[in-house]
């Protein structure tokens, strides 16, 4: 999650607790969530719904030597507590240690992309190895890559070279996988679609040592590509955004049909225009948490907020996606608290991730 | 004009990633020179390179199990091409487990040089990988500029110490000052010097050995009565020499260099079947 954004989305629900991230240009989202089974113990507190958000550093730091922790921590408890605005994170280490780390947290609005894996066109399913394993041929420094279905089943991965640089001068990598190498294929033969390699590479690192396979969804160049990870007690989704074909429409299809008001490209392509502005829908009822995983938001006017428009075209941090790209962003759905802020303001990002695997 | 050829052995394979991984280090892009039993990797002495030159060769022999060209014509059966090390180092870094490499030189959009590694996998068939390197077709009218380079009539020939003791002393010295002084006398003794307002720092070297050269006539080529304990020395760009000791990954049979006073240092690296020749120019 750390890979995605700077800031750690949490969320105890019924169905287990939720962890989540987004980044600046919010194309590329995540989404853990861990069954109630996952943990020895598990307890729902007061006020219901809670969400909050920490810092990613801040989490981190807690558990900054996973070694050194597998070998001396027995136990971590995790508390919330509202009144005071703190996350308790407590190490029972051996020896009677005992590290207690008290996080500041924010209450923020649910974090949540709209996506839903039932309409893409493509999927298939492969053991995280075999990605990992493809991925491994395109330089740590590539920025996208393009995943392509072949004849006969088969899947391409090929380094995306973008206009501007000179195509005469890149080197190519191609890479291609038998059908035989995935454990389901479903794919529109001749699809392809573009996304940024820094968080997919995250995921993979994940998956293998999960040991969960992984399920890619797909759909047309524009509509967001969504990864999971299905497990007992953990259910893994990446979603990213996908490259538009210039050559093609140039309005972003949205998802369920609603009318967009996000504002169109204009001629010049390089224009810096970093990131279409993300569709702010409003959620009428508050009183059904909506589940973390398939929200199916019914369409509304989307209504496109100048202010943050700017905002987020100067948040877009450069590493992805890069400049004069333009990917779709996803759309997340916010939910009005009542009396509560309109809009959680969206923080601008002006400094890099610092693990800048890009 | 064509190009074809592959390699199936994986120590060979091995082998030829660090010929190119080193000529990466040394050369942002250069031009291989193909003929039909051996490959060159040539860097010419442009401004640009800040006069060093470069001369790599390898019997392809050694290294392809297939190896077919045919050049821009059969009275000038050879091909040069320019590229950038980088690209096939990289493309040949993750091929350390591969079945078979193959190369072939192609002409789709633009030309290149593709490089298809056949990896083992638990399918059926095998994964296989494409990497389009695009190539620049150097013209036969401007193969002159890429002739061998003659050993200079040097001052001083003497045999290089061991290759990673001296890369650790330049590596130092290099913090210290932009340019180091090579000097060596025919009685097996070099001193690399830094010199600057702070400090002067002097690393000496004996019983290193001179190689001994045979001119057309049988005799010693450097001057004869040459004094044993004069140096010759010449002032050098300290980062071409630390780039040239970094990029070595193997152990050369034979490391040595000639010095032409205050003019030019020539190094010959050996190995069992690559040749390494690297120019650097004394400072002015």
């Amino acid at each position: 999650l750390s890979r995605i954004g700077d800031e750690l989305y949490l969320e105890p629900t019924d169905s287990g607790l939720s962890l989540r991230s987004v980044n600046s240009s919010r194309s590329a989202f995540a989404s853990f969530l861990f069954a109630p089974l996952f943990f020895q113990l598990y307890q729902l507190g007061e006020p219901q719904p809670f969400r909050c958000k920490v810092l990613m550093k801040s989490f981190l730091g807690v558990f900054r030597s996973l070694p050194s922790l597998e070998k001396t921590v027995g136990k971590c408890l995790i508390l919330l507590k509202p009144s005071a605005n703190r996350l308790v994170l407590q190490l029972h280490c051996k020896y009677g240690v005992t590290k207690t780390h008290n996080l500041a947290f924010q209450e923020c609005e649910l974090l949540q992309a709209v996506f839903d894996t039932q309409r893409c066109a493509s999927s298939f399913c492969a053991p995280a190895r075999v990605l990992a394993e493809a991925v491994v041929h395109f330089p740590q420094t590539l920025a996208e890559v393009t995943l392509g279905a072949g004849p006969e089943g088969k899947i391409s991965l090929r380094n995306y070279v973008e206009d501007e640089m000179e195509p005469k001068k890149t080197m190519v990598t191609e890479l291609w996988l038998a059908e035989d190498e995935f454990q389901r294929v479903a794919v529109t033969p001749g699809s392809s679609i573009t996304f940024c390699l820094k968080e997919f590479r995250g995921l993979l690192t994940f998956a293998e040592a999960s040991n969960l396979p992984l399920t890619i969804h797909y759909d047309v160049p524009g509509r967001p590509v969504v990864f999971t990870l299905d497990g007992a007690v953990l259910e893994v989704h990446l979603v990213l955004a996908t490259l538009l074909d210039p050559k093609s429409d140039l309005q972003c299809p949205m998802a369920n049909g609603s009318v967009s008001h996000l504002p169109l490209p204009s001629d010049d392509l390089t224009d810096d225009l970093e990131s279409y502005m993300v569709a702010m829908e409003t959620e009428e009822e508050p009183g059904v948490p909506p589940s973390p995983t398939f929200p199916l938001h019914t369409p509304e006017p989307a209504q496109s907020d100048p202010e943050e428009e700017e905002e987020e075209k100067e948040g877009a941090v450069p590493g992805t996606p890069p400049h004069k790209k333009f990917f779709c962003s996803l759309f997340f759905g916010s939910v009005l608290t009542p009396g509560g802020p309109s809009l959680a303001p969206t923080q601008e990002v002006l400094a890099e991730d610092s693990d800048n695997d890009c | 004009m064509r190009f074809r050829a592959k390699i199936v052995d994986l120590a060979c394979l091995n082998h030829f990633s660090r010929v190119v991984n080193t000529i990466a280090k040394l050369a942002r892009s250069c031009t291989l020179r193909l003929t039909a039993s051996k490959l060159y990797f040539i860097l010419s002495d442009k401004v640009a390179n800040g006069g060093v030159s470069m001369w790599c060769e390898l019997c392809q022999g050694n290294f392809f199990d297939e190896f077919q060209m045919e050049g821009v014509a059969t009275e000038h059966n050879e091909i040069y091409l320019e590229l950038v090390p980088e690209n096939l180092s990289r493309a040949l870094k993750t091929a350390q487990s591969a079945k078979t490499v193959k190369m072939k030189l192609t002409n789709k959009h633009c030309p290149c040089l593709r490089v298809a590694v056949e990896l083992p996998s638990l399918s059926s068939s095998s994964r296989i990988v494409t990497h389009d390197i695009p190539v620049g077709v150097i013209p036969r009218r401007l193969w002159n500029d890429f002739r061998e380079p003659s050993v200079p009539d040097f001052d001083v020939s003497i045999y290089l110490p061991v290759l990673k003791t001296m890369k650790s002393v330049v590596e130092r010295m290099k913090n210290l000052s932009n340019s180091i002084v090579i000097e060596a006398n025919l009685n097996g003794e070099m001193n690399l010097k830094i010199e600057t307002d702070l400090v002067s720092v002097t690393t000496h070297f004996k019983d290193l050995g001179n190689p001994p050269w045979a001119s057309e006539d049988g005799r010693p080529s450097s001057a004869p009565d040459r004094d044993l304990e004069s140096m010759a020395e010449a002032r050098v760009d300290i980062r071409k020499l630390q780039q040239l000791l970094a990029g070595q990954q193997v152990n050369p049979t034979k490391a040595l260099c000639n010095i032409v006073s205050k003019r030019i240092v020539h190094f010959i690296l050996l190995h069992e079947d690559v040749s390494l020749q690297y120019f650097i120019p004394a400072l002015a």
